[in-house]
């Protein structure tokens, strides 16, 4: 019989673990079905020189970070740092310049410094949308083989690097 | 439809509060008068406007792309209607979709192993309830129809009917 005025609570604990978990979930972070997948080709002008071309293949031969950014996008100016810090830490880190024009992202590098080894200048948007990108700054982890392995979407930070972007290069470059 | 009707359905809805995106079978908006796009036949045009009001703009999570003016949304517009114009189906369209941004685009999810729970379970939940609804109710008709009176009520009620039916008399 006290079994049986248990059962309330029960179920109402039950919803209270339900409700913790569905709003600890952040909505914007959705699980990205580029992963695992390979890299949308794409063949951009480099941003410093538009004579130049600047495709997805050469990324490829070495684990590498691809990051998409903008010079009106804040969050890519905190981020910046970080990118810096991986470039430091061995990582290639190649970007691709997102519906911006070329004289602020050239502005924004000239001020807060270019880690990247080369960047896509993608005035349009086309690639961004081959990439599945809707919030800037995101960042790819593509291995040498052109294959997406990590995503992440929205400001990296040491955390995550240390965790999560670091170990994973590793043991990409492991790899053979 | 009547004229009456298919003024009166928006209003009502707009009266409402409610989003103009469930009336979008009566009128509601077109895309933005900025962004004319032009089709070569007409149900390319509607099969535009279908798909624009079936996807989901990721940026403001809770708009479709003719509601949204994020320009990711207008982005993502121009490129439905570049292969609406190249005569891709809508079914190709889609999977384009699908394939950049996941079916979180889709306003009406696949039914999938991972979805099952979404799909069906609200009619679970339904069925479960009136499961227990049933029980209830079952379990206290028979306690009720079960309790025979005792003889002290008994002799109560047989007073109560006497006395009702001598007032009668």
């Amino acid at each position: 019989m006290k079994l049986r005025f248990l059962i309330p609570l029960l179920a109402f604990f039950a919803l209270v673990g339900l409700l913790f978990v569905g709003l600890s979930l952040d909505p914007r972070e959705l699980p990205s079905p580029l992963v695992g997948k390979e890299a949308p080709d794409f063949d951009l002008p480099e941003l410093h020189n538009p004579e130049v071309r600047f495709a997805r293949d050469d990324m490829l031969g070495k684990p590498a970070l691809f990051n998409v950014w903008a010079s009106w996008c804040v969050t890519c100016r905190h981020e910046h740092p970080m990118l810096t810090e991986l470039r430091r830490n061995g990582v290639p880190v190649y970007g691709l310049n997102y519906k911006d024009t070329r004289s602020d992202a050239l502005r924004f590098l000239a001020r807060y410094g270019d880690p990247y080894s080369a960047i896509g200048f993608d005035e349009s948007g086309l690639v961004g949308i081959d990439y599945g990108v809707y919030a800037t700054p995101e960042t790819f982890l593509i291995d040498r083989n052109g294959m997406i392995r990590f995503k992440h979407i929205g400001m990296i930070t040491p955390e995550i690097i240390e965790t999560r972007i670091l170990p994973l290069y590793r043991q990409l470059e492991a790899e053979t | 439809m009547r004229p009456l009707h298919f003024l009166s359905a928006p209003l009502l809805l707009a009266a409402l509060g409610l989003p103009l995106s469930a009336a979008a079978q009566s009128g509601g908006p077109t895309a933005p008068p900025s962004e004319p796009m032009t089709f070569e036949t007409e149900e390319q045009e509607v099969r535009y406007q279908r798909l624009i009001r079936e996807l989901r703009c990721t940026v403001c999570q809770n708009q479709n792309l003719i509601e949204s003016n994020a320009p990711l949304a207008n982005d993502l517009r121009r490129q439905i209607a570049l292969m609406v114009n190249d005569g891709a189906e809508t079914n190709e369209i889609i999977d384009y979709m699908v394939a950049r941004y996941g079916d979180f685009v889709l306003f009406r999810p696949p039914m999938k192993g991972t979805t099952y729970l979404l799909w069906f379970g609200p009619g679970a939940m339904l069925v479960i309830g009136l499961g227990v609804l049933g029980t209830i109710l079952w379990r206290r008709r028979t306690q009720v129809g079960s309790a025979p009176l005792s003889e002290d009520e008994e002799e109560r009620l047989r007073r109560i009917l006497g006395e009702g039916g001598g007032d009668k008399a």
